[in-house]
């Protein structure tokens, strides 16, 4: 369990999992869920690499920024989500499409 | 005193002005029009010059001269000098146009009363005194130029005071072209001398004719330019039409500047000019004069118009002066000058005062139909109107040459000279044959016009009764003239009323010409003075001829004018319609310009440009309709609708990529990475 590989299989797991919920789901908080699965693997690179890679703690708080990040963009995203539901009575993001044309 | 005279004179050129620029703008909001701004200039003139005449006697110098010149123009090589000349001649001229400007003046603000322009009449005067003075002070070509044509505009003006007639616009334009004809001569004679000279003052080009600088061929033909210019100004054969026209003008105007000073501009510029004229110019000259002095006489015996009477009188007078440049006494030219400016000034105050007198008569009747300077509808004005009848009558005596009177010793100085002349050169006996010719035609004319007028019965008895004498202003300046028409004062300090030795001959001597082969001043004098005597003798005896045959016409009646215009036939009607000048020339000159400038417009309207210029249009628009085609189904449409088109097609099947779905984006995004990946592993 402790080599590499084991936590960048993991993270790509990860990460195509996130990228197969962004494209496939239509629910506007799914698609924010798999932005956090896309976020997390790439933290979990970060970290295993700060780990295996003879670094200090340079990936370790590159993970911290990255969660700070995500909380900030998960509140402003929910924001959103819960604006176009305010105006469209829906969170399908396939509706949100009132810019287009 | 030395530069007293400079000053002076330059104080007579501009006051002038001064008066015609307040005139001309603020004439008409002052007092009374301004006239009286006007006058006082003219007035201070006057008596400047009169100041400066005193100067001369003080003097007594014949050779007194003070010149002043400045540069006006330097371009390197290319310099013009301007300046002043005050010498006795310029002295002398001065006065005369300040007298004769003044009379006008204070006679003009009875003559022209209430007229519509009355404060711009006095301003053009004043452009009118200022411009004459300029020209009798140049002391070079150039200047004398400049104003020359200043007087030709001021005398276009004043013709045209009364340009709602017809007659008056077309007589002052009529005046302001003919003077151009003369004027170009004028130009090309200045060019001529400076290009072989190289300076327009006349002390120059004096001191450049006797050293020989220019060759005699050149110098007769600039002389004759400069002479060409005088023709048209001193209006001369054949240039003399529009001086009887110009009488369409205000009588003081006529006057002042058809009388006595404007038309004496040309022979004032032959006088200054005689010393270049070479003998071939002055031949020209002289039969020029001549033939001008008779020719004239002989239309002003028909005019039944007072004031063309004196309009042709003034022609052949004018000719005489210029013969007798021609023939070398210039002198003389410059005393008859002097002594015609007086008396012909006078008679036509006279016949001003005359038709003032009709007018004022013809108004009172309601009878607007009558013409009134026509003499046929004169006659027995004698008694209402004594002041200008005597006034007249001595001017009258004086241009007839009647001894003891001003014309009698500057004619018989004319006349001297033309006899010695031809006894010189015997051949050119015709020029003495014009003199006396002329002499006794003008005792004549100028007698059946003062008989018509104020003797006999009257031809409209009905308005005698309103004729009445002009008033002070008008009446003043006659009497003045009037008495400068006696011989004495021409001859002072001397009483011989048979010779005109006098202040005149001791002051203005003759120069020798500077034209090598010409006589010199003592051998013209010599014979002059060799031929007076003979000269006198004709003189008087054809002016009292004409005088008794006038009064034997139209006082005793013992032939009458009819029989005698019937016996002459054409003759007479030839006189009458003055040589038919003007006809001829409209055949001849007018018509012929006016055919080949319609022939030039034809070729210019309907050759040039219907085919030339709108086949240039045609072709261009043939060819642009071409390129426009070009253009449109080529470039437009092949070419730039042709990319636009591929873009569109293009741009319709990739558009489809665009869904604006993020989904779809990813999967693209992903889509790359999988290729740039397989890509990789190879």
């Amino acid at each position: 369990m402790d080599q590499l590989n084991n936590y960048l299989f993991i993270a790509a797991a990860l990460f195509s999992l996130g990228v197969f919920g962004v494209m496939t789901r239509r629910n506007g908080i799914a698609v924010l869920m798999g932005v956090e699965l896309i976020l997390n693997a790439a933290n979990i690179n970060f970290v295993a690499f700060s780990r295996f890679g003879g670094m200090n703690f340079d990936g370790h708080i590159f993970g911290l920024f990255v969660i700070v990040l995500a909380a900030a963009e998960a509140a402003v995203a929910l924001a959103i989500v819960i604006n176009i539901y305010n105006n469209l009575n829906t969170i399908n993001v396939d509706d949100a499409s009132s810019l287009k044309n | 005193m030395d530069n007293i005279f400079i000053k002076y004179s330059l104080i007579i050129l501009f006051l002038p002005l001064l008066a015609f620029l307040i005139q001309i703008f603020f004439g008409k909001n002052l007092p009374r029009q301004g006239d009286w701004v006007s006058i006082s200039a003219i007035v201070s003139t006057l008596v400047l010059s009169i100041t400066m005449f005193v100067g001369m006697f003080v003097e007594y110098d014949p050779n007194f001269s003070q010149e002043f010149s400045f540069t006006w123009l330097d371009m390197g090589a290319f310099k013009i000098d301007l300046g002043l000349l005050v010498d006795n001649i310029t002295i002398i001229m001065l006065l005369v146009v300040a007298l004769i400007s003044t009379c006008t003046h204070i006679f003009s603000t009875q003559y022209l009363k209430g007229d519509i322009r009355y404060s711009r009449y006095f301003a053009y005067l004043g452009l009118f005194t200022f411009s004459m003075n300029g020209i009798v002070l140049s002391n070079n070509l150039m200047s004398m130029y400049m104003f020359w044509e200043l007087v030709g505009v001021s005398s276009y003006l004043l013709i045209g005071h009364w340009f709602e007639k017809d007659s008056a616009a077309n007589a002052s334009k009529k005046a302001f072209l003919t003077n151009r004809v003369g004027d170009i001569g004028f130009f090309i004679g200045i060019m001529l001398i400076y290009t072989a000279i190289g300076s327009f003052a006349f002390s120059d080009i004096f001191e450049g004719v006797s050293s020989g600088v220019i060759k005699s061929t050149t110098l007769t033909i600039a002389g004759l330019g400069l002479f060409l210019g005088a023709m048209g100004k001193s209006s001369q054969f054949p240039l003399h039409i529009w001086l009887p026209d110009a009488m369409e003008g205000p009588t003081p105007v006529s006057a002042l500047m058809h009388a006595a000073t404007m038309v004496a501009a040309g022979v004032y510029l032959s006088v200054r000019i005689f010393p270049l004229l070479t003998p071939d110019a002055l031949l020209v000259v002289a039969y020029v004069g001549g033939i001008t002095a008779i020719f004239a006489a002989t239309i002003a015996i028909t005019q039944n118009d007072i004031k063309k009477v004196l309009a042709y009188s003034t022609v052949s007078q004018l000719g005489y002066m210029v013969m007798a440049v021609g023939t070398g006494v210039y002198t003389a030219a410059f005393f008859h000058l002097l002594t015609h400016a007086m008396f012909k000034a006078n008679l036509f105050y006279g016949s001003g005062s005359v038709i003032h007198a009709m007018h004022h008569a013809l108004h009172e009747k309601h009878d607007h139909e009558t013409d009134p300077q026509d003499m046929r509808n004169m006659g027995g004005f004698k008694t209402k109107m004594p002041i200008t009848h005597w006034s007249m009558l001595l001017s009258t005596f004086a241009i007839a040459g009647v001894p003891l009177f001003s014309g009698f010793l500057s004619k018989d100085a004319i006349l001297a000279g033309t006899l010695s002349f031809a006894q010189h050169h015997p051949q050119h006996i015709l020029l003495p044959i014009f003199g006396f010719g002329a002499a006794a035609i003008t005792a004549f004319y100028m007698f059946r016009m003062m008989f018509l007028t104020f003797y006999g019965d009257s031809c409209k008895p009905e308005i005698m009764s309103d004729i009445h004498e002009s008033p002070k202003e008008m009446t003043g300046p006659l009497v003045l003239l009037g008495s400068l028409s006696i011989f004495i004062w021409y001859t002072l300090p001397y009483f011989n009323p048979m010779s005109t030795h006098g202040w005149f001959t001791d002051l203005v001597t003759p120069q020798d010409s500077f034209v090598p082969g010409n006589l010199s001043a003592i051998e013209i004098e010599e014979g002059a003075h060799h031929a007076h005597y003979l000269a006198m003798y004709i003189s008087i005896a054809v002016a009292f001829s004409g005088i008794l045959l006038a009064y034997l016409m139209y006082i005793k009646k013992v032939f009458t004018a009819e029989n005698w215009a019937k016996k002459a036939g054409f003759l007479y009607y030839w006189s009458l319609n003055k040589y038919y000048f003007d006809e001829n020339y409209n055949r001849f000159l007018y018509q012929p310009t006016l055919r080949l400038a319609s022939k030039i417009a034809w070729v210019d309207w309907d050759l040039y440009d219907k085919y030339f210029i709108n086949g240039f249009g045609k072709i261009t628009n043939l060819a642009s309709h071409i390129t426009a085609k070009l253009d449109f189904h080529g470039i437009d449409q092949i070419l730039v609708d042709g990319n636009g088109k591929i873009v569109n097609i293009f741009g319709k099947s990739i558009k489809r990529v665009q869904t604006g779905k993020l989904q779809n984006y990813v999967l693209y995004v992903t889509a790359g990475v999988i290729i740039l990946m397989i890509i990789q592993s190879f």
